[in-house]
């Protein structure tokens, strides 16, 4: 089996903003979870009605409890089903399966000085960094853009905490970062994270490369929900069958519901594990993800399946 | 049944020897007829009882005999253990994954006791038992990666994965095939690699190291690697070139048998939990070619192995001097039948 998976009970659900909830997960078996690094995610399995969904999740927990992890799940508008499902239909005591931590957003373990910078329900994996940061006295400071303070989850427990090494940037308020200020005189070893809607992240690089930073510098962490589109087929060679991906459901889900194992680490688009080879198609590769460059989009050669569709009249890909 | 621990050396009158039951467990890295680089990675899960996969940390006869080489050779070169200052928290990571394991495994033989972060580690075949603050680096005698790799068979790296690639920054290697800590500290994973030869033109690098970047925490993988030794000398380092160096010119078709030694590598790799590095164990097991010979699969299929290999590769791993001795000492077991793929002795 490519991921093994631990079999967990809901043990606490909390309101910790608006339309935000946390959950609290426990081993069914009673032992210990695995200990993470700050910035580690978990995949989380979802039994909707039968239909199989997997969504991934900040850890936000704090890395020295090995007695529970904590997950916090905004409750999106336009949601595929998965937020819906965990704001609607998960209660304390239901049991639920999770992944190993996987951690595709560490800490530079070099760095002279952290920047991090939460946009909304980015604050999540910011908790256990904060954490670690104070405990083993490294130079940070966090910097949490919202909507509202009535949305943003843990700020008045984080100031609580950090004192001035936290700042918030609240837009009904006025509030913006001035990302420019903010970058133009941090000192040389200086990383910056960045756990924000895709535009934010967008805006955030683009300053720092205009003023020169280096790309090892930069740090970013983003779950790209998987688009919903028109449906198609998919000839997977290799496995001799044919998938059907259904208007809200990702050509990766489809795969699995086929009884298919595939490689996935972020199912974001943003890893690169799932990276497919494309064998032959006719129509249109519509690329939602952050992993393949301008160039592998045009070569159309490679998909990646967790967040991307076809439009058109067939599609092969070597599964 | 209890593990007999040989006493026995690795220098000066090289009284290491193999049991028959340690012949029989031997990973033998040749699954077929001839031999290419590749990634030939495999999911690190439990073998058959009895291999030297049985357990993710292998313990084995010899491993009080090495822990005393081991601390010989750490006494005259301190630099052969060494760790970069970030690296606390993987040198932590590492502590506990190897007492967890060898607990877990042999628990006749170690016994880990958790009482939050205070932790009681009994070390039987060794006599240590040490009572200590997990996270507290003054409550050890050493620094945590060097106290639990002093009594952990093999090699030890430690890589730091930043900048989308892998930096050796910390390890405990006094057993090498002609590599050093010392050299290769603070490299990247292209820098330490460079001198291999073929292996770049193939990609291997490439695609090894996208796929060690990806190994997850609880899904640790492996991989076989191989040279040949002149006597069982773990120390096979350039640092100590002038002692074993020499040994290449004392091969002879009466004495091959007994002092050229295949030294087979076990290499896994572990995602560490709270540091996200990798820990790169590299486990030696040295075996002469006249036990080999004893596992008459083993002797013709290395045969045929060692006539087609490239001389680059051969000239690579230290053995073109000897190959052809090595030749007509294995070619009487060659009798052109078909052998069975894989490493197990039949």
């Amino acid at each position: 089996m490519i991921h093994p998976e631990i079999i967990v009970r809901v043990t606490d659900i909390a309101v910790v903003a608006e339309s935000i909830k946390q959950f609290t997960f426990e081993r069914v078996d009673g032992g210990s979870m695995p200990v993470f690094a700050p910035g580690a995610h978990i995949v989380v399995s979802m039994d909707d009605q039968g239909k199989l969904r997997r969504n991934p999740y900040s850890l936000m927990s704090s890395p020295s409890d090995s007695t529970s992890y904590q997950i916090s799940v905004l409750r999106v508008v336009e949601s595929r089903g998965g937020s819906a499902f965990m704001h609607e239909h998960v209660d304390v005591g239901d049991t639920m399966t999770i992944s190993h931590p996987i951690d595709l957003f560490p800490l530079h373990a070099t760095a002279k000085r952290h920047v991090l910078i939460a946009g909304g329900i980015g604050i999540t994996p910011f908790l256990p960094m904060m954490e670690v940061l104070n405990e083993s006295g490294q130079v940070f400071e966090l910097h949490y853009s919202m909507r509202s303070r009535r949305r943003g989850a843990f700020l008045s427990e984080l100031e609580r905490r950090y004192g001035s090494r936290v700042s918030a940037e609240v837009d009904d308020e006025g509030g913006r970062l001035d990302t420019r200020k903010l970058l133009i005189d941090q000192p040389l070893g200086t990383h910056i994270y960045v756990c924000a809607p895709l535009p934010m992240i967008d805006l955030v690089f683009g300053v720092a490369r205009e003023l020169g930073w280096a790309e090892e510098n930069l740090h970013r962490e983003v779950f790209l929900a998987p688009p919903a589109g028109t449906p198609f087929y998919t000839n997977l060679a290799k496995s001799g069958t044919t998938v059907y991906v259904a208007e809200h459901q990702s050509l990766l889900e489809s795969i699995e519901a086929a009884g298919i194992d595939v490689p996935y680490l972020c199912r974001g688009g943003a890893c690169g594990q799932c990276e497919t080879t494309v064998i032959d198609f006719d129509g249109q590769l519509m690329h939602h993800d952050i992993f393949l460059t301008d160039d592998e989009n045009v070569s159309g050669t490679k998909i990646m399946p967790c967040v991307s569709r076809f439009v058109g009249a067939s599609l092969t890909v070597e599964l | 049944m209890a593990m007999i621990f040989h006493d026995e050396t690795y220098r000066d009158d090289f009284s290491f020897h193999n049991s028959p039951e340690s012949i029989r467990r031997y990973p033998f890295p040749f699954h077929e007829d001839s031999y290419m680089y590749a990634i030939n990675m495999e999911n690190h899960l439990p073998g058959k009882p009895g291999s030297s996969y049985e357990h993710p940390i292998d313990v084995d006869e010899h491993y009080v005999s090495e822990m005393r080489d081991r601390a010989i050779v750490l006494n005259e070169d301190p630099k052969r253990c060494q760790a970069l200052p970030h690296m606390m928290a993987a040198q932590w990571d590492t502590l506990e994954l190897l007492m967890t394991n060898k607990a877990r495994s042999y628990p006749d033989l170690f016994t880990l006791e958790r009482n939050g972060d205070l932790w009681h580690w009994i070390n039987q075949p060794l006599g240590i038992d040490d009572t200590f603050v997990f996270g507290d680096q003054s409550t050890l005698p050493y620094e945590p990666m060097e106290y639990i790799t002093r009594q952990a068979q093999g090699d030890f790296c430690i890589v730091d994965q930043r900048n989308d690639t892998l930096w050796m920054d910390a390890g405990m290697v006094t057993c090498q095939a002609d590599w050093s800590l010392d050299f290769d500290i603070g490299m990247n994973f292209m820098e330490w690699h460079a001198p291999v030869p073929m292996a770049h033109e193939l990609g291997i690098f490439d695609r090894a190291l996208k796929f060690l970047m990806n190994v997850q925490q609880g899904r640790p993988v492996r991989r076989l690697n191989w040279t040949m030794t002149v006597n069982p000398r773990l120390d096979t380092s350039p640092e100590n070139y002038h002692k074993w160096g020499p040994d290449k010119t004392t091969v002879t078709a009466q004495n091959i048998g007994s002092k050229l030694h295949l030294r087979c590598e076990l290499q896994s790799f572990w995602r560490l939990p709270r540091s996200n590095a990798l820990l790169f164990p590299i486990r030696q097991y040295l075996i002469s070619l006249n036990d080999i010979a004893t596992i008459p699969k083993w002797a013709c299929r290395m045969h045929r192995v060692l006539t087609t290999i490239p001389d680059s590769i051969a000239e690579y791993k230290g053995f073109s001097r000897n190959r052809q001795l090595a030749l007509d000492f294995l070619a009487p077991f060659d009798d052109g039948r078909e052998l069975t793929l894989g490493g197990e002795p039949e």
